[in-house]
């Protein structure tokens, strides 16, 4: 077949079976995500005795989000992430204290030298902060790569999650930044409210920019690629596609969101330490994983999903079971990972796959491009 | 931790304390790999709650002593606690991932692993606690190196019961229809046996193998709610190390942990013991993939 | 057209106490279309395995287009245009039939900046041209995953297709396939050859088939080179006649 007669099918192609709930939501589309981001904007003057934990709700949604990239589209089940996480964290306070003062000295477990920092200080150095955390944990992402590049299945889960837990043990080892004792962050020089509203906006950007990013990203060739490597790695490479390249980009995306959000966590807590606030391996590094499961591997909601699902339970059973939390954690991990492997949206694409333009056998259709090309100029000749 | 290498160099015989100390651990680590292995060979399962029946294990042992049990006894009675334990556990949890992914399987063991933790440490409290027999020490070389009793019974009394098991999985029916389970599940269901039951019946040893590990560990140092981690990974890195089915390998790297975390903590201080595990952890990947690269494949 | 795209040379390649390949030496010459037959165990996919980069060889040397590939990685031979089929087909199974082509566009002139663009109609239109070529037009958007085996493995050969090699390596193509499916898989076997210019190496059990479609056999026996040359020639040689029937 010649060139020419391809293009021609080109414009058939657009003339996509209409009617699909897909189709008719996409009208509405623009004006959801202009609403669902007005009511977002609006939580902390509804409910302002909530901020900051829909500022945490906000950081599980990033998580997810981030964590999907490489786990659910890319099959790279990793318990290592949150390694990014406390990286980010760990970078935005050095530069923040750094930039004016001495590091060693402020983090000094005896705390005698105790800076204080002018307004201007504070939000200089958060702003570079800030951004530090993304960029240089996305280039941690690629220096560390090859750590863990050759390792598949259950030993890239538990080496990724060996990269967490040893940055944490050797960062308490170190002095410089704190040690064991962790880094007390700058005060807030401002009032309260301001900062809880500050905090939350700037976890609301990196959670909308995460999603808009991502949501560009799965539709381009990148999107495709890790899905192939996802479904059969050894055959994607049979075929000569780069894995290497794409396996670290996925790393490092993920890396470079979950930097920022460590930034802004540690801000938000006010006190930084390697391992139970910097690199929570057992806690937020799981939850990551689980979040995405319970809503949906693979899928642009599920994670979005799956966080706000599990945060919310979370929190309830913080307040009603204290002391026990753990114990439910632990026995919902088991529930979710067993009956709920297909997650919330996934479940949703079996009962219903018209809803997301997945073809399912018998639907009537042109059996050939000849055909196609017969039919729409009997229409247009109509 | 200059000072303390120094010391080692000058005065040798401490090496000797060491590498005696760290052999007669190592045989506990040695253990708890095994099961580990035995688990992951037979099912599949990559059991990350490994550590933590360990230490369920040491606190059945102790509060049998805590009742006042004499210490030795708690050996058995951790046994058949955690037998039943992993009998238990194996119907609720484990029977539903066997034949799942991988990731699943692992998830599940780590949501038991969670459940445990916080188990022992509502029900014991986060207090490290510690068995004594009172068995004293063997004093050598002038009162430089002393060898404690405990340790020694407890070194004996791992290998008897790692003889044990390896008679029975050559000469008893369970132990043939094991080992053929893990050698091919299917051929096996095809030749009349019940892999089902294989299943649980290899879970069930694994918990009575840590229960056993775990009353040693708390005679001869000391457990609390959380150090199941360290134990889980220690027996990761052996069987990653030393390989699936090749017992030999593993007890010899069992050992050479022992000796190395041994080293590494007197070098380096006991605030590094952690670290020094999960280093272990990495190299091992480490070296693992360069290995496998050699011949193009990848670790999995 | 003499002019060899695939040289392979004395190779040898053991796995562990196994000789699988000893001293094989093979010509595949462009544009042709080369049988490797033999008995089970007798090293073919092995040396297709050696070929296309999946292990390392022990001695030896494999040549493509003149240069050498032994020491080379699976995904450098396949984006110099050496691709192979596997004997259980493998496709992605939860992308749907144009995914899996538009995926399988070859990456040896992938940019990163390429990385980042979308699909264009051209790639989707070549796709849809291929698809419909083997037959599976009507079901481009189902799932990969869900295709009969036959579906799949056409499916597999035009991905493979899409990837514009120069050669392909077909593990068993007919196997598994119903009879009356097969002349239609051989048909585009051929098609493929004369008119995508694609030179085909063939691992095949089915002696119909091969026979009727190569240029030159290749048979192995026991890991080693036992017979090369014509179709006619190799079916009436007394050895190969007797490996298959097994008398020694």
């Amino acid at each position: 077949m010649s060139v020419q007669e391809a293009s021609r099918f080109a414009d058939e192609r657009a003339a996509v079976p209409s009617g699909t709930l897909g189709q008719k939501a996409a009208r509405f589309k623009p004006l959801g995500y202009a609403g669902l981001l007005a009511a977002c904007a609006a939580v902390p003057f509804v409910f302002p005795g909530y901020t900051n934990t829909a500022s945490v709700l906000l950081l599980m949604v990033i998580f997810a989000l981030a964590w999907d990239v490489q786990g659910g589209q890319m099959g790279y089940n990793s318990l290592g992430n949150i390694f990014f996480f406390g990286a980010g964290m760990y970078i935005s306070a050095v530069f923040q204290i750094g930039l004016w003062t001495d590091v060693g000295a402020y983090t000094r477990p005896d705390g005698l030298v105790k800076a204080t920092f002018t307004a201007q200080q504070y939000y200089i150095g958060l702003g570079v902060g800030f951004i530090a955390s993304g960029i240089l944990s996305a280039v941690l992402a690629i220096a560390f790569g090859w750590i863990v590049f050759g390792l598949r299945g259950p030993y890239f889960a538990i080496g990724s999650w060996g990269v967490a837990v040893a940055a944490g043990e050797l960062l308490s080892t170190v002095e410089w930044v704190g040690g064991g004792g962790g880094i007390a962050m700058p005060a807030f020089p401002g009032d309260p409210g301001f900062r809880k509203l500050l905090f939350y906006y700037m976890m609301l950007a990196v959670a909308v920019a995460t999603f808009a990013f991502l949501r560009w990203l799965y539709t381009t060739r990148f999107g495709l690629a890790l899905n192939a490597i996802r479904d059969d790695e050894e055959k994607a490479e049979a075929m000569g596609i780069h894995t290497t390249r794409y396996k670290t980009l996925a790393w490092t995306i993920s890396a470079f969101f979950l930097g920022f959000s460590g930034a802004i966590f540690g801000n938000i807590v006010a006190f930084i330490d390697p391992r139970n606030v910097a690199f929570p391996t057992l806690t937020f590094g799981i939850y990551m994983v689980l979040m995405v499961l319970l809503g949906g591997k693979g899928t642009l909601w599920g994670p979005i999903i799956g966080a706000v699902v599990f945060d919310v339970i979370k929190e309830v059973t913080w307040t009603y079971f204290l002391g026990w939390q753990n114990v439910v954690l632990g026995l919902l991990i088991i529930v979710i990972v067993v009956f709920f492997e297909q997650g919330i949206v996934g479940s949703i694409k079996e009962w219903r796959p018209e809803w997301f333009g997945i073809r399912v056998v018998g639907k009537a259709e042109p059996a050939t491009r000849a055909e196609m090309a017969a039919a729409s100029k009997a229409e247009a000749a109509e | 931790m200059l000072s303390n290498l120094s010391v080692l160099i000058n005065a040798p015989v401490f090496n000797i304390s060491l590498i005696v100390d760290g052999v007669l651990i190592g045989a506990i680590f040695a253990l708890a790999a095994y099961g580990l292995a035995l688990v992951w060979g037979v099912t599949s399962v990559k059991n990350l709650a490994q550590g933590d029946f360990v230490i369920m294990g040491g606190y059945c042992a102790w509060y049998a002593t805590y009742l006042g049990v004499p210490p030795l006894l708690g050996l058995p009675i951790a046994m058949v606690v955690m037998a039943l334990f992993g009998w238990v556990t194996f119907h609720l949890v484990v029977k539903h991932v066997i034949h799942r992914d991988l990731f699943t399987s692992l998830l599940a063991t780590f949501g038991m692993a969670m459940v445990i933790e916080a188990g022992l440490n509502l029900g014991f409290g986060a207090d490290v606690q510690s068995v004594n027999p009172g068995f004293g020490s063997y004093y050598l070389f002038g009162g430089l190196v002393s060898i404690s009793k405990m340790k020694l019974i407890a070194f004996v009394l791992a290998g008897l019961l790692a003889v044990g098991i390896v008679i029975f999985m050559k000469s008893s029916r369970m132990g043939r229809a094991i080992r053929a389970t893990a050698q091919d599940p299917r051929a096996a269901r095809v030749l009349g046996i019940d892999t089902e039951k294989v299943y649980a019946f290899t879970f069930t040893l694994n918990a009575a193998i840590c229960g056993a590990a775990g009353a040693l560990v708390v005679m001869i140092w000391v457990i609390h709610p959380f150090i199941g981690v360290s134990y889980s990974i220690r027996s990761f890195v052996i069987v990653t190390a030393a390989g699936l089915g090749n017992l030999p390998g593993v007890i010899a790297v069992g050992l050479a942990m022992g000796i190395l975390e041994q080293f590494g903590g007197f070098i380096m201080g006991a605030q590094y013991e952690q670290a020094i595990v999960v280093l272990l952890l990495l190299l091992v990947l480490v070296v693992r993939q360069i290995q496998q690269a050699r011949v193009r494949q990848v670790v999995q | 057209m003499s002019e060899a795209i695939i040289e392979v040379e004395n190779v040898s390649k053991t796995f562990g106490g196994v000789v699988a390949n000893k001293d094989v030496s093979l010509r595949v010459e462009k544009g042709s279309i080369t049988g490797l037959i033999g008995p089970n165990g007798s090293g073919k996919t092995t040396l297709f395995n050696s070929i296309v980069g999946y292990h390392p060889i022990d001695s030896g040397s494999i040549r493509f287009e003149g240069r050498e590939i032994s020491k080379m990685q699976v995904q450098e031979i396949a984006r110099l245009g050496l691709l192979r089929t596997f004997q259980q087909t493998r496709v992605y199974g939860k992308m749907n039939c144009v995914d899996n082509m538009l995926i399988s566009i070859p990456h040896r002139k992938a940019r990163l900046r390429h990385i980042f663009g979308r699909y264009t109609t051209e790639d989707v239109d070549k796709a849809e041209i291929l698809l419909e070529f083997v037959g599976l037009y009507t079901k481009r958007f189902l799932l990969a995953g869900g295709l009969s085996f036959g579906q799949q493995r056409l499916l597999e050969f035009a991905m493979a297709l899409m990837n514009e090699p120069a050669v392909l390596l077909l593990d068993e193509p007919t196997a598994g396939i119903n009879p009356t499916l097969i002349n239609g898989l051989i048909e585009r076997l051929r098609r493929a050859n004369t008119d995508f210019g694609i030179t085909l190496l063939v691992i095949e059990h089915n002696m119909r088939v091969i026979m009727n479609m190569a240029d030159t056999i290749y048979c192995l026996a026991h890991g080693q080179l036992l017979a090369s040359g014509k179709p006619a020639a190799i079916q009436n040689d007394r050895r190969v006649i007797d490996a298959y029937l097994g008398a020694h």
